[in-house]
């Protein structure tokens, strides 16, 4: 008789903040040092224009403060960051908590698509074998092209179609989470052991029963694994599909107008917004995850 | 349709095999896995297949379970052909593994058989509780499989193998892969469990003696290709324990057991 399962310990402190504190401050000193070595150039350039006196130390503050700098310096971020996400509500156009809603609400809808269609397909290619080899090409066929040169037409072919608005945003966010979804639950379904499926053929039991009693409770593991891809994938497929439409609003549109504009400092923030936004989204995976396994009784 | 009972025995028949061979197609041509095997099971028998791997012995009680088709010869499990026998749910299956589901209670994980053959909830409880109180684990129907010892998880599995009340129980080396003294408690165990059911208990083996131990009646199979060298009776008493393994009787019979299996690895 084993003993009951450990309390689980978050292991966060002790060992691991100091080096992990380190990496940060080697990341920002590599980044400031970064600013300064690209945004001399021009800086030099402007002062030779002028013939202004100009001192190393005015190059580096003024390389730290540029308007338009190359790559801004972590602290312009995030003033531009405190400025488009807590100075503004939430519903002007110029906050980034309404962009990035925008861009969430078609991220979500192309991820549930997605993830529906790849268990769908995921079943579908373990229960019937000429599935296997007549979808499985055009599957993997699918992800060779860059989302990039698709989602236009996917817009226009929609478009055409009288589908306007979010659903095309998510079909091109599906597009992308379905793939990891499809391989992940195709090897979930078929990880039941040769005696666990000679059991159930003892038992006389349906493909219908089989698969709901032992290949889908199986493939959770394999699921979640292939959710936590899809999730971020969904995320790039939403910013991605904002640009060819030149939607007026989501961080994809946020990131083409400061492109318009050179304002780096707007590009990113919104970058930055949408990679806390995705590795949330990741997080909150990962807890569900935990959640259902704990429900299901598996050993943590 | 063949008469319900053979005809030269007092007991029905349970299993008869008649010509019985297996081959498989491989690359380098077929691999005849069993060939001329002629055997025939009471009901209530308790047999052992012994033979080194590769024997076969296994494939015989899937061939026998409809696990595996048999290529050559007729196999009838209570006058119907393995399939039907298998369709009408005469067979628990105890493989090496315990092949427990990880994520049911030991409990839900005898109400596997039960749910997929459509039993009601009360009944699948009460039978869940009966049969965890014949394999002495009345007490663990809340655990999980991994909270449980690997003799306790394969007695779990005995018990869902009963649990449909199946005519015969097929088990594949079940306790192969338990230590010795887990073993013969098991073996203890599990004579008391045929005892008191009255299943026919189909038994695969590499252990003289728990061969010797447990079966009425023991196969000795040779390898490549499989066949069948020997049926020894046992005849011990049926309320025997694990100190008849000192007796001069046990002693004989494993004797034979093991120079047949010599003669048949020499051939």
């Amino acid at each position: 008789m084993r003993t009951d399962r450990p309390v689980r310990r978050r292991k966060w402190g002790g060992t691991s903040a100091g080096p992990v504190a380190l990496l940060v401050a080697a990341l920002l000193v590599i980044w400031y040092a970064g600013a300064v070595y690209l945004n001399s150039p021009m800086l030099i350039d402007r002062y030779q224009k002028s013939a202004a006196n100009w001192s190393a130390a005015r190059l580096v503050t003024d390389s730290w403060s540029m308007e338009r700098p190359v790559l801004p310096a972590p602290h312009q971020i995030a003033r531009e960051l405190k400025r488009s996400i807590l100075e503004r509500s939430i519903t002007s156009r110029r906050s980034l908590v309404y962009h990035a809603g925008v861009t969430l609400s078609s991220a979500m809808s192309g991820f549930v698509i997605g993830a529906l269609l790849g268990i769908a397909l995921a079943i579908g290619i373990v229960h019937v074998a000429t599935l296997e080899r007549s979808l499985m090409p055009w599957i993997i066929a699918s992800q060779t092209i860059p989302i990039l040169a698709i989602a236009p037409m996917i817009i226009v072919v929609l478009g055409a179609v009288g589908v306007t608005g979010l659903l095309p945003k998510a079909v091109i966010s599906a597009y992308l989470c379905f793939f990891p979804v499809t391989v992940g639950m195709v090897k979930g379904l078929r990880s039941p052991s040769k005696n666990l499926l000679d059991l159930m053929r003892n038992y006389n039991a349906s493909d219908a029963q089989t698969l709901w009693k032992l290949r889908l409770p199986a493939s959770v593991p394999y699921l979640f694994a292939s959710l936590k891809i899809a999730v971020a994938l969904s995320l790039v497929g939403a910013i991605v599909a904002e640009l060819p439409a030149g939607a007026q609003a989501g961080l994809g549109a946020r990131l083409l107008s400061g492109s318009y504009y050179g304002q780096t400092n707007l590009i990113w923030a919104a970058l930055i917004t949408a990679s806390v936004v995705s590795a949330s989204l990741v997080a909150l995976v990962g807890r569900v995850e935990r959640g259902a396994t704990r429900r299901m009784g598996l050993q943590p | 349709m063949r008469p319900a009972a053979c005809a030269e025995n007092r007991r029905p028949c349970a299993i008869r095999l008649d010509d019985v061979s297996v081959a498989f197609e491989t690359a380098d041509g077929p691999v005849h896995a069993l060939s001329d095997i002629e055997l025939q099971i009471d009901k209530g028998d308790f047999v052992a297949f012994i033979g080194p791997s590769g024997c076969g012995k296994t494939t015989l009680l899937r061939v026998i379970a409809d696990l595996e088709p048999c290529t050559g010869g007729t196999a009838l499990v209570n006058d119907q052909s393995p399939r039907e026998a298998r369709l009408s749910r005469c067979y628990g299956y105890v493989f090496q593994t315990p092949a427990l589901l990880p994520w049911r209670t030991v409990e839900k994980n005898i109400h596997l058989p039960l749910e997929v053959m459509g039993f009601s909830r009360q009944e699948r409880r009460r039978r869940a509780q009966h049969y965890l109180e014949l394999v002495n684990l009345g007490e663990f129907g809340k655990k999980f499989p991994w909270q449980l010892s690997g003799g306790m998880q394969q007695r779990v599995s005995i018990a869902r193998a009963l649990c449909f009340d199946p005519d015969m129980l097929l088990m594949d080396e079940p306790f192969g892969a338990l230590d010795e003294i887990t073993r013969d408690h098991l073996n203890e165990q599990l004579l008391q469990l045929w005892s008191k059911t009255r299943k026919t208990v189909v038994f695969v083996t590499h252990s003289i003696p728990e061969a010797v131990f447990l079966a009425t009646k023991i196969v000795v199979m040779s390898a490549r290709p499989g066949r069948i060298i020997d049926t020894i009776e046992c005849g011990f008493s049926e309320d025997r324990g694990l100190d008849i393994r000192d007796t001069p009787k046990f002693r004989e019979i494993a004797r034979r057991v093991r120079e047949e299996l010599h003669q048949g690895h020499a051939d």
